[in-house]
């Protein structure tokens, strides 16, 4: 039963790490262009330096 | 979801004819030497077209930064300010055969879906809750049947409400506001049982925690509150993305005005920036800023939007001319008179805001349940409670907990996801037919409609003038027409070069205009135009034509005539017969002139009409109409039809009507076919037949479950199938009607 006091926190943090994660990548706008994004990947050169969110203005 | 994306922003006018506006009153200056400007582009249709321009963009000296959003067809560019600027930035998309619009963020009402990003919060925090809490659940569950002792359950349960109750806490923020701005107002909505049921459910698990109970329902809790946020935010997003292709349709038209200055010079200035005063230079083929009167120039103005008039107005200095209307024939300077409370547009928004109050307020079909079913099921509970501690004199405890579960067990998850599951399948489905669903309640309320009210210009018709009697004209005689007319933006003269199959303009005409064209040929002078410009008398024609007509006076020929008429929709006829079998009223409502209104009315086959009609006119008779008991559906585009679109119960207008019709419909629909009323009115129909038919699936689901309740015998595993089970019931009938498209 000793296992549990690790298990269950391990469990909880991992999850809340993955909470963590969705809350930032909506804050940073991951999710307004999902049409966009879904192309996007068929770029298909390395010369595109467009695919930053973070630098765009609004 | 890939046919969605491919919808198409129509331009507004003619395809030919882009509104070309100067970019430079939307550009953004930020205090670092940058400046940015947001552009809606039209024609963008996959990740090559995102690639070329932002490649373009990107090689732009000066350009720092291009991002297209594809889910809106918008582009942000930033640049530094000096090495470029925003009308060659509009001139490289040209270039690469993109029509750019620029706008300004606060045109947009969405431009922060703010109510989408809380729920979409919301429902990450219930998603992480609700699956970790499961986790430890079905270890209890399964320990039921095996070994696991009472400290080790005490343990899971501690911990589960340690996971579930800020969750609950946070997630339930949506329902609960909801529900108290509901009590407020003293109406109950879902979202009341929903809070009740959630909130009790948490408290009552905590207690039983405290207790050492075998019996906790947290992961019932948050699962509820799981499921229906997804239906929640599924449809607020659906909504989301109608709303922002009707904004962009605004947009695309949303124009700058010319500014002439004191001291002679041109400027450009967005159209809410005008003032009193102003001088403005409307171009031939521009529409009218603002309201105002005729400084210089002749011209001929289309007035269709604002009166429903099909044949334009001649205007000469010291006219009234009002804003939306399109500038025919030739430049004209005004001066804008628009900042005062006296416009037409003033009158208008006025008489639209009298019009909306007067509106019953629609209660939406899930809160009318509630308002039934809350109650009953509240009632039910406390019977319950009743009857375990008075009748069976058990314990209070015991009682508490069989009226609790009770509650659990009609907490109304799938009357909750009946309506907005239901809702966003049958938008997805009108959008992909460019019919924007802009109302949440728009659906239910087109379902309730018996009567349809139309509007004519714009409406029934296109608002395109087409040439009539086309067999009692000699080929030679157009031909001649054709070549006149083709040199001249006049609608009436474009409607001949357009009968002719296109014609080379004629070098050499002069246009006069509210007249007419002339051209000097070797065998003397050719005119095109008025009655009295061809030097016709009055009395040569017995008058029984209802349309405008043209005359074409050539040396040594009798005077030719020409008779108009307005376009129909193709489909006009054809959906209005069709509305007619489905036993609906229809009735048309014009401002134009009645023997143009009873032809249009005979040809597509309505029998109730009225010429002649000024908004107030139009208002009065849909009182009338919801006087009689009927609701009415309101099909029109004018800015005189915009106070009736408020009135009527529920109403549609093209995506070429006027803006702020656009604005006060409820459904928007995109095309040159009527046939979007009659989609409309199917999907609504069908919708509202799939929402009664999941309500009663969610009521049966009560009826067989809540006696086991009753009884005590229903434990948290119970209760989490048979929840998990009936959402996804009604979720799966909500899919049928994407399976009916595909037959159909």
């Amino acid at each position: 039963m000793s296992n549990l006091i690790f298990l269950i926190p391990a469990a909880l943090v991992l999850g809340l790490l993955g909470l963590a994660a969705f809350l930032w990548a909506l804050r940073a706008s991951q999710f307004e262009d999902l049409d966009g994004a879904a192309n996007r990947i068929l770029f298909d050169d390395d010369t595109d330096t467009t695919d930053e969110t973070s630098n765009r203005s609004s | 979801m890939a046919e969605a994306l491919a919808i198409r922003i129509p331009p507004p006018e003619a395809a030919a004819e882009p509104p070309v506006i100067d970019p430079a009153p939307f550009v953004a200056r930020s205090g670092d030497g940058t400046a940015s400007i947001l552009l809606l582009v039209d024609g963008i249709h996959c990740a090559a077209c995102v690639q070329r321009i932002e490649r373009a963009l990107e090689r732009t000296p000066g350009v720092l930064a291009a991002r297209v959003n594809m889910t809106t067809n918008r582009l942000a560019v930033r640049w530094a300010e000096g090495s470029t600027d925003a009308a060659a930035i509009v001139g490289t998309l040209a270039r690469l055969g993109y029509g750019a619009v620029p706008f300004n963020a606060d045109q947009l009402a969405d431009g922060e879906d703010h109510e989408g990003r809380r729920l979409l919060r919301s429902l990450a925090v219930a998603g992480f809750s609700a699956a970790n809490v499961m986790l430890l659940s079905i270890a209890v569950w399964a320990g039921a049947f095996s070994d696991m002792g009472g400290a080790t359950r005490g343990l899971f349960h501690w911990v589960s409400a340690l996971i579930v109750l800020p969750a609950v806490a946070y997630a339930v923020q949506p329902f609960l506001t909801s529900a108290v701005a509901g009590l407020r107002r003293g109406e109950m909505r879902m979202d009341l049982p929903i809070s009740v049921g959630v909130l009790l459910t948490a408290g009552m698990s905590l207690f039983e925690s405290v207790r050492g109970g075998p019996h906790v329902y947290f992961d019932a809790a948050i699962s509820l509150l799981f499921f229906l946020l997804i239906g929640r935010y599924l449809d607020r997003r659906a909504r989301a993305r109608a709303c922002s292709v009707a904004e962009n349709l605004l947009v695309l038209r949303g124009a700058t005005a010319m500014v002439i200055e004191p001291d002679g010079r041109q400027r450009a200035l967005q159209v809410g920036m005008l003032r009193d005063g102003m001088t403005v230079l409307v171009a031939a083929g521009g529409r009218v800023p603002a309201d105002g009167v005729v400084a210089a120039g002749h011209s001929d103005l289309d007035t269709s939007l604002v009166t429903g008039e099909t044949v334009p107005q001649p205007v000469a200095p010291g006219d009234r001319v009002y804003a939306g209307t399109l500038n025919q024939t030739a430049p004209i300077t005004l001066s804008v008179t628009a900042a005062g409370e006296r416009t037409l547009l003033a009158e208008i928004v006025r008489l639209m805001e009298a019009a909306a109050q007067g509106r019953a307020r629609y209660v939406r079909v899930a809160d009318r349940a509630a308002r039934v079913y809350s109650p009953v099921v509240h009632l039910a509970a406390l019977a319950t409670f009743a009857l375990w501690y008075g009748a069976l004199a058990a314990p209070w405890q015991q009682a508490l907990l069989t009226a609790v579960a009770v509650l659990i067990i009609t907490c109304p998850c799938a009357l909750g996801l009946a309506v907005p599951v239901v809702q966003v399948v049958a938008s997805g489905r009108l959008l992909k037919a460019g019919i924007l669903l802009k109302a949440a309640d728009g659906l239910e309320r087109l379902a309730a409609v018996d009567t349809v009210v139309f509007d004519k210009t714009g409406t029934l018709s296109l608002g395109r003038l087409r040439l009539e009697n086309r067999a009692a004209i000699a080929p030679e005689d157009l031909a001649l027409a054709a070549s006149l007319g083709a040199a001249s933006r006049h609608p009436l003269c474009q409607a001949v070069a357009r009968a002719a199959g296109g014609a080379i303009p004629h070098l050499g005409v002069e246009e006069r205009p509210g007249e007419g064209l002339s051209t000097r040929l070797p065998e003397g002078e050719v005119r095109l135009g008025r009655r009295g410009w061809c030097g016709v008398p009055a009395h040569a024609v017995t008058d029984d034509a209802d349309g405008p007509e043209l005359w074409l006076a050539a040396p040594g020929r009798p005077p030719v005539r020409f008779l108009f008429h307005d376009e129909l929709r193709s489909d006009a006829a054809e959906v209005v017969a069709w509305l007619r079998r489905r036993g609906l009223r229809l009735e048309l409502l014009s401002g134009d002139r009645a023997p143009v209104v009873a032809a249009v009315a005979q040809a597509v086959g309505i029998d109730a009409w009225r010429a002649g009609c000024r908004p107030a006119d139009k208002i009065a008779r849909l009182k009338a109409l919801a006087a009689e008991g009927r609701t009415v559906l309101m099909v029109g585009d004018g800015l005189n039809d915009a106070p009736a679109l408020a009135a009527a119960h529920v109403s549609m207008s093209p995506a070429s009507a006027a803006d702020v019709s656009q604005a006060a419909a409820d459904v928007v629909f995109q095309g040159d076919r009527l046939g979007a009323v009659r989609e409309a009115c199917e999907v609504a129909r069908r919708s509202q037949r799939l929402v009664l038919l999941n309500f009663a699936l969610a009521i049966a689901y009560n009826v067989i479950a809540v006696p086991f309740a009753v009884a005590g015998l229903v434990t948290p595993l119970i209760a989490a199938i048979a929840m998990s089970a009936s959402s996804l019931v009604v979720t799966l009938n909500a899919l049928r009607l994407y399976v009916a498209r595909r037959r159909s």
